[in-house]
């Protein structure tokens, strides 16, 4: 079958480095096609190149066997190309409707057809098997909410044209197991349509529970393309990350002493807000690891800022700490947040500014570092997380999502907390990477430091905690430790009161 | 390639605008010495840029910190009506219950306590109540005449103290002393901001102040002290304006000030929603704005051109600085 979309010898160059080397990538109608590859293997490149984001310097790419030129990505959804980003572009102060409609407003001789934008709307949603209020605003949605929001627009967008291609980048990394099936519901019946769909995920999982074939890249290279088949697991990751892993490799909390004698931190007594997250009751010492298991909404995050101080506790005690995120600092506490794009970043500051930030606001304005320090502090973090940058005065706006959540990583580490707040670490980042991240946690805990380290993927949550709390429907449920700490139980208690399928 | 500098592009067009100066009238680059004092069209320039100047370095952190200051020309106006009054001591005055002594110290210390204080309750709305930033300061913009106004009971308030009216018209070392005053205010200001964190600070609360909050930052702090350094250099722009015509006209002094010194802003390379500034930039900005003005004065143009004039050269360096057209020029596909 002739392919739909096919890129050829696409190559990209960006001022002292070439992110996409003789790139091929070729889509055909009806398949899921996984691109897969690290941070910074030029995933993103690619993808831009083919939607008409950035021009390629060199290469070809047709549409339907006809050259293909995209100026703007404009030119690509005309084509029935179409995109929804990881970090979503939806407009938070609109309702759902407008967001779905924009750019395409229906109008009438009185203006917008406001109640044809609404029906509109809920057909798009429909579509994909959501109901979401459509008058809600996108702002007060949560992020897997919204995500599944910007989906509907991609593929509902311009009904007049076609849907040849629809290209997923980290569309999976924030919904929950039953949003994920129902993506992939959707993704299914696409793709029986004829649509091919180019999936970029760092869940191995899901890849090979939904592609049909896979192309990988590393360091903007192919370095493989074939069926699922072909690319057996291993495989996939040795090519992605040019070295073996060995996925079993790391130690358990098992076997992890617990440290009995050490100095308590932070002590939470049935902490609570009211439409937040209630029954937080976690003793948090130094060398401690607390693992946060639970779904997506389950109160995680939530959990997260009442322990920082983000949120006000209307219910509870928590000692060890002042009132406030000022309480918080002081008492030698940091977070990294969850949305790295609203929380994390400060986009036009340099790679070394981001990373010296909170070290310096630990220090106070008036008491700068000198220039051979922050040095000395910048490579040293750019080398032991491999953040892969052309120097530490790039913007770190430019930078891949991987290694902007390094670089907030980074930030915490210059300023040696006492206790670190890790909420979704791991989340939109490569294999290499995420083991360059634990051995880092790892190796500090050991050090005395402690973590809260919240994340979606439990084999990481099991390896890397000495106790783990397991959050139910907005409250915490139970907290494990030591022995009692591995998948099954923990999987136990977050489905606990779920009816069985 | 390491990037141009932000101000690379207004100091060019300051190059090119006294390059035309050059060839059409020689004698703008004269200087003569008189009463120890230098004279010249140049020197006049920096002079009068001086009040904007000083006005924009305040203005610089407060738009860099993603807010904007409407009420700057009221807050010269307060400025100067305090000093005068405090000097001149009008009958009826609010401010001769206080007592102060009549001298040139305690009315420039009242100007600028006046002032702060303004900044004070702008900041306030700003960082605490959340009032957005371009709603809270119009209420200063629109009451702050109102409150000079009060001050002086509507009238010119005139003074004659020597020492006062010298920081306006008076000189030291050859150049008249608002030059020294603005200058020393923005080195000051620059070292105050680079030598320490503070303009990381500054820079960071603009760009994502939730961010800012979370990494440790005292980010209403920050915001609340741009407010009062703004006001203050406002304030003492205005002292200075009073004392270079020996009054305080509170309905005229520092008219249209704010969108100057905005304007000098925007020219010098600070983007209007926050993060990165450069004072080097502000201060660049607001010598071309009054080059212009005096170039255009100097060559007979009608005064009603200039205000056009300077909307085109603005437009120009803005569209120089935008990295799209700079982009489209260069790889004109």
């Amino acid at each position: 079958m002739a392919p739909v979309l096919e890129a050829t010898g696409i190559v990209k160059r960006f001022p002292g480095l070439i992110a996409l080397d003789q790139v091929s990538l070729s889509l055909t109608g009806g398949e899921v096609h996984a691109l897969m590859g690290e941070n910074g293997a030029g995933k993103s490149t690619l993808i831009k190149a083919v939607t008409g984001v950035t021009s390629p310097d060199a290469g070809e790419i047709r549409v339907e066997g006809k050259p293909f030129q995209p100026r703007a990505p404009h030119d690509a959804m005309a084509r029935g190309i179409r995109t929804v980003h990881q970090e979503l572009n939806l407009v938070p102060n609109l309702p759902v409707a407008e967001n779905l409609a924009l750019g395409r407003l229906p109008a009438g001789p009185f203006g917008i057809r406001w109640h044809e934008v609404r029906t509109r709307a809920e057909a798009a949603l429909a579509r994909i098997g959501v109901t979401i209020p459509v008058s809600r605003t996108v702002g007060a949605l949560s992020i897997a909410e919204q995500q599944l929001v910007a989906i509907a627009r991609a593929v509902d967008r311009w009904a007049g044209e076609p849907l040849r291609v629809l290209i997923l980048d980290e569309p999976t990394s924030s919904l929950d197991r039953a949003e994920v099936v129902r993506l992939f519901d959707v993704v299914r019946r696409l793709r029986n349509e004829g649509v091919a769909i180019l999936f970029v995920s760092h869940f191995l999982d899901q890849v090979y529970e939904i592609s049909d074939r896979i192309t990988v890249l590393r360091n903007g290279r192919l370095v493989a393309t074939g069926t699922v088949a072909e690319i057996p697991h291993l495989e996939l990751v040795q090519q992605m990350t040019g070295r073996s892993i060995d996925l079993e490799s790391r130690s358990g909390a098992r076997s992890r002493a617990i440290l009995g004698e050490s100095t308590t931190l932070l002590e939470a007594t049935s902490l609570g807000k009211r439409r937040s997250v209630s029954d937080v009751t976690l003793t948090i010492r130094a060398g401690d690891v607390v693992g946060f298991a639970g779904l997506l909404g389950s109160g995680r995050t939530e959990a997260i800022r009442l322990l920082y101080g983000l949120d006000r506790a209307d219910s509870g005690r928590l000692t060890g700490r002042g009132p406030g995120i000022r309480g918080s600092l002081r008492a030698g506490f940091g977070l990294c947040p969850e949305d790295r794009k609203r929380q994390g970043i400060f986009p036009q500051l340099s790679l070394r500014e981001n990373i010296l930030i909170a070290l310096q606001a630990q220090r106070g304005w008036w008491r700068p570092l000198t220039k051979g320090k922050q040095r000395g502090l910048v490579d040293d973090a750019i080398a032991r997380l491999r953040i892969a940058a052309t120097d530490a005065e790039q913007a770190i706006g430019t930078l891949s999502g991987g290694n902007q959540q390094k670089a907030i990583l980074a930030r915490w580490l210059a300023a040696e907390p006492k206790l670190l707040l890790l909420d979704e670490p791991t989340r939109g980042i490569d294999i290499g990477s995420k083991a360059d991240l634990m051995g880092e946690v790892e190796r500090l805990r050991s050090s005395g430091m402690a973590f809260v380290f919240v994340s979606s993927e439990m084999p990481e949550v099991v390896a890397a905690s000495t106790q783990v709390a397991v959050f139910r429907d907005r409250r915490m449920v139970s907290v494990f430790a030591g022995a009692s700490v591995d998948e099954p139980t923990l999987l136990a208690a977050i489905a606990e009161g779920a009816p069985s399928p | 390639m390491k990037s141009k500098p932000p101000y690379f592009w207004p100091l060019l067009a300051l190059v090119a605008v006294l390059l035309i100066d050059l060839i059409l009238a020689p004698s703008f680059f004269a200087f003569t010495i008189r009463d120890g004092r230098i004279y010249g069209s140049l020197i006049d320039i920096l002079n009068r840029a001086a009040p904007i100047a000083l006005i924009a370095v305040g203005m610089t952190l407060v738009i860099a910190t993603g807010g904007v200051d409407l009420s700057v020309g009221a807050v010269m106006a307060i400025g100067g009506a305090v000093a005068a009054c405090v000097i001149a001591r009008p009958s009826d005055c609010i401010l001769n219950g206080l007592q102060l002594p009549p001298t040139a110290f305690y009315a420039v210390a009242a100007g600028l306590v006046a002032a702060a204080l303004c900044g004070i309750f702008n900041g306030f709305l700003v960082s605490r109540v959340r009032v957005q930033p371009i709603v809270a300061t119009l209420l200063l913009m629109v009451a702050g005449r109102g409150v000079a106004q009060l001050l002086t009971n509507g009238q010119i308030v005139t003074f004659t103290d020597k020492t006062l009216s010298s920081l306006g018209s008076g000189g030291t070392l050859g150049l008249p002393n608002p030059l020294w005053i603005a200058a020393f205010v923005a080195l000051a200001v620059g070292i105050l901001c680079r030598r320490t964190a503070l303009g990381l600070f500054v820079e960071a609360t603009g760009e994502n102040e939730e961010a800012a909050r979370i990494a440790g930052l005292r980010t209403r702090a920050i915001i609340g002290f741009a407010y009062v350094l703004c006001a203050v250099c406002a304030g003492l722009a205005g002292i200075l304006a009073a004392a270079d015509i020996r009054a305080a006209d509170a309905n005229n002094a520092g008219l249209y000030a704010e969108l100057d010194a905005i304007l000098a802003v925007a020219i010098g390379g600070t983007a209007m929603t926050g993060g990165r500034f450069s004072l080097a930039g502000t201060l660049i900005g607001a010598v071309l704005m009054q080059t212009v003005t005096t170039t255009i004065l100097t060559r007979g143009v009608s005064a009603e051109l200039t205000f056009v004039l300077k909307a085109l050269i603005v437009i120009g360096v803005c569209l120089l600085q935008s990295p799209v057209l700079r982009s489209r020029l260069r790889n004109p596909a």
